[in-house]
C-alpha cells in the first residue's frame, strides 16, 4: 500500500527535533559568553562532529542489519567510501570523494560479479 | 580577496552543494516514502528539522518502533554540533541585528557552515548576502529534492544499480574527514566509528551514532590531554 500523501502525525517530531536543532544552531550567534564555557566542554563540543559523523558513516557500511539479526561486514560498499573519504581528503573536495566512491563501488561490484 | 571574485568562488564551490542535495534529498525523500511517512510529513522533517543525518535516523528508528523521546534526544545529541559550528561563526555576526542573526542560525548546516566559514576567510568579514546564498545553496535543492524523491516514490531505479547507495555513508565520512584537523580530531573520529560498530552488534544498531557520539569526544581528549 503507497503512504499518504497528507497526514500529520509526525509534524509534531519533526518540531521536536527541529527546535532543539534550532537552539544549537542558534545559541552561540544570540547569547553572549560562548568563550567563558570550561574549555573541556568546547574541547567535547569540537570532537562531537567527526565522531557523530564517522559514527554514522562506519555503522552504515560495516553493520548489516536484517531479519536475521545484526552483522559485521567488510565488503565493496566500505572500502569505496574508506577510498572515497582519502580521495576528497587528498584533493580537497567532498564532491570528488563522493565520486570515487560510487565509482569504487560500482568497479568492485562488477568485479565480484564477473 | 575582493567581493566580487570571493562570491565567484562561493558559487563554484556550492555546486558540490547542490549536487550532494539533490543526490541524498532525493534518497531522504524516498526512504521516508519507504519508512511510510506521509509526502507532508517527510517535507516536514526537510523544512523544519532540516539536518541530513539526524532525518535518515529519524526515519530510521521510526520504523524500528523507537519512541518519539529517544528519537528526539538522538536528535538533539546528533545536531550538539551545530553548536560550535555557531560559536565559531559568532564573532563574525556580532554586528548583525539580532533578528537577522536569528533567521542566518537556521541554515547553519554542515555544508552552509562550511561554505559560510571558507567565505568569511577569503574577504575577512561576514557577508550577509554571501551568507543566505551559503544557507540556500542546501535548503532549496533539499527541500525540492526531497518532494522529488518521495513523488517519484517507485519510479526510481535501486539507488544500488548506480552505485548511489554509499553516497550517504561516503558523504558522512568525507564531511568528517574534513573536521579533522588534529590528532584528537581523528582520534574521536576513529573511536567513534569503532564504539558505533561495537554498539550496532552488541546493543541495538539504533545505538550506534549516540555510542560513536559520546565515546568518541572522551577518547579523543583522553589521548590528547597533557598529564599535570
Amino acid at each position: 500500500m503507497s503512504p499518504e500523501l497528507v497526514r500529520f502525525d509526525l509534524v509534531p517530531l519533526a518540531i521536536l527535533g527541529g527546535v532543539g536543532t534550532y537552539v544549537a544552531r542558534a545559541l552561540p550567534m544570540l547569547v553572549p559568553g560562548i568563550d567563558r564555557l570550561p574549555p573541556l566542554v568546547l574541547e567535547y563540543l569540537r570532537l562531537i562532529g567527526p565522531a557523530v559523523l564517522g559514527a554514522i558513516a562506519a555503522a552504515a557500511v560495516f553493520v548489516v542489519h536484517n531479519a536475521s539479526g545484526t552483522t559485521l561486514r567488510v565488503g565493496p560498499e566500505a572500502v569505496a567510501v574508506i577510498a572515497g573519504m582519502a580521495f576528497g581528503r587528498w584533493r580537497n573536495s567532498l564532491l570528488l570523494g563522493m565520486a570515487a566512491s560510487v565509482m569504487v563501488v560500482l568497479a568492485l561490484r562488477a568485479t565480484i560479479a564477473g | 580577496m575582493e567581493l566580487a571574485p570571493a562570491r565567484r568562488r562561493l558559487a563554484l564551490d556550492s555546486i558540490g552543494i547542490w549536487a550532494l542535495a539533490i543526490v541524498i534529498g532525493t534518497i531522504f525523500g524516498f526512504t521516508a516514502r519507504q519508512a511510510g511517512l506521509s509526502l507532508v510529513e517527510a517535507a516536514a522533517f526537510s523544512a523544519i528539522l532540516f539536518a541530513g543525518a539526524a532525518q535518515f535516523a529519524s526515519v530510521g528508528l521510526l520504523s524500528q518502533g523507537v519512541p518519539w523521546p529517544s528519537i528526539v534526544a538522538l536528535v538533539w545529541l546528533l545536531n550538539a554540533r551545530h553548536f560550535l559550528y555557531s560559536a565559531s561563526v559568532a564573532p563574525n555576526t556580532a554586528r548583525l541585528s539580532r533578528r537577522l542573526r536569528a533567521a542566518l542560525a537556521f541554515f547553519l548546516t554542515d555544508e552552509a557552515f562550511a561554505l559560510t566559514t571558507a567565505h568569511i576567510t577569503r574577504i575577512g568579514r561576514i557577508d550577509v548576502a554571501g551568507a543566505w546564498y551559503a544557507g540556500f545553496s542546501i535548503f532549496v535543492p533539499w527541500n525540492v529534492a526531497t518532494l522529488v524523491g518521495w513523488l517519484a516514490g517507485a519510479a526510481l531505479p535501486d539507488p544500488a544499480t548506480f552505485g548511489l547507495d554509499v553516497v550517504f555513508a561516503s558523504s558522512m565520512a568525507g564531511l568528517a574527514i574534513g573536521l579533522v584537523r588534529d590528532r584528537a580530531a581523528l582520534i574521536a573520529l576513529l573511536v567513534g566509528s569503532a564504539s558505533a560498530v561495537a554498539a550496532a552488534l552488541l546493543i541495538d544498531p539504533s545505538a550506534a551514532a549516540l555510542a560513536g557520539g559520546l565515546v568518541g569526544p572522551i577518547a579523543g581528549i583522553a589521548a590528547t590531554r597533557r598529564p599535570r
